[in-house]
């Protein structure tokens, strides 16, 4: 990718979020724009996102935020989720859906994120959650 | 599809494989594992390209979070006796410890409460024994027939 130099040579997403087809759009204030188009793989019921499905997005915005801001500060961690609030606030509609995530805090052994999900109109987004995240010592 | 004079009962042994037949629910491959009154339990069978991080056999916590929303929606329906719109409005997922590698995950929802607009799910995920669960959820749901009208398209 062509902006590869200027951020963290990482994997942004889980073997989860690929199978799924969750994609890097761009990245934002150094922080990365996960993407998925609408396909049948997200549908709910007809020609609308699954519930799962937005979650799982909004999921992976969080953990890729995170591991963008351990990569830059050189912390390597293992994540494993502790929780996630997810808040439905408009239906998903059939047209790709982005999702951003926000660390609100970055402890010892967890960080709290907020994160953000929209399609066409950025100041109406469709769904929001609050995730924490356990960041585990890599094991040997 | 109803028959006259049994009203249509919500039945999730035959719901189940028509609303996880496609979409989001068929590529999971979520199939219908049990029910009682109010609950419904569903089982998303292990499959290696749902993990959650790269070289360990962990399943990642987002197909969990779409079992349970499956299972509260079919258990809410239940709950009701039929089918009718409904959308997630809240959804919280704890997860208190990974699911054992190679294992089936099962997702049960309770419907503990309707009321005219909101439906009350609790329930959890466990990969084998209930007793020992591997997430546990709450959640609200909202009905969106009749007086919603903004997210309808023309037509």
């Amino acid at each position: 990718m062509a902006e590869a130099k200027d951020h963290p040579d990482i994997e942004l997403l889980t073997p989860y979020a690929r199978s799924l087809g969750i994609k890097l759009s761009e990245w934002e204030d150094d922080a990365p724009v996960m993407t998925v188009e609408f396909v049948e793989a997200v549908e709910g019921r007809p020609e609308h996102f699954h519930g799962g499905a937005t979650g799982g997005l909004l999921e992976t915005a969080g953990y890729a935020a995170l591991r963008t801001e351990l990569a830059r500060i050189g912390r390597d961690a293992v994540l494993k989720p502790i929780n996630i609030t997810v808040q439905y606030l408009a239906a998903g509609k059939s047209q790709a859906s982005f999702a951003k995530g926000r660390i609100t805090k970055l402890g010892r052994r967890s960080a709290n994120l907020t994160v953000e999900a929209w399609q066409d109109d950025r100041s109406r987004p469709i769904a929001t959650a609050v995730m924490n995240v356990l960041m585990a010592e890599p094991e040997g | 599809m109803n028959d006259s004079v049994n009203q249509p009962k919500f039945d999730p042994v035959t719901a189940t494989p028509f609303l996880t037949s496609r979409g989001h629910p068929g590529w999971l491959g979520m199939r219908y594992a049990d029910h009682g009154e109010d609950w419904v339990e569903l089982e998303l069978p292990w499959r290696e390209d749902l993990l959650g991080e790269e070289g360990q056999q962990v399943l990642a916590s987002g197909p969990i979070l779409s079992l349970m929303d499956m299972a509260s929606g079919i258990a809410i329906w239940k709950a009701m006796d039929r089918f009718e719109p409904i959308a997630t409005l809240d959804l919280r997922v704890d997860y208190v410890r990974p699911a054992r590698a190679g294992a089936a995950v099962f997702g049960r929802s309770q419907c503990y409460r309707i009321t005219r607009s909101a439906a009350f799910v609790r329930g959890l995920a466990h990969d084998g024994d209930a007793d020992d669960p591997v997430a546990h959820i709450q959640g609200v749901f909202m009905k969106i027939s009749a007086n919603v009208k903004r997210e309808v398209p023309r037509g």
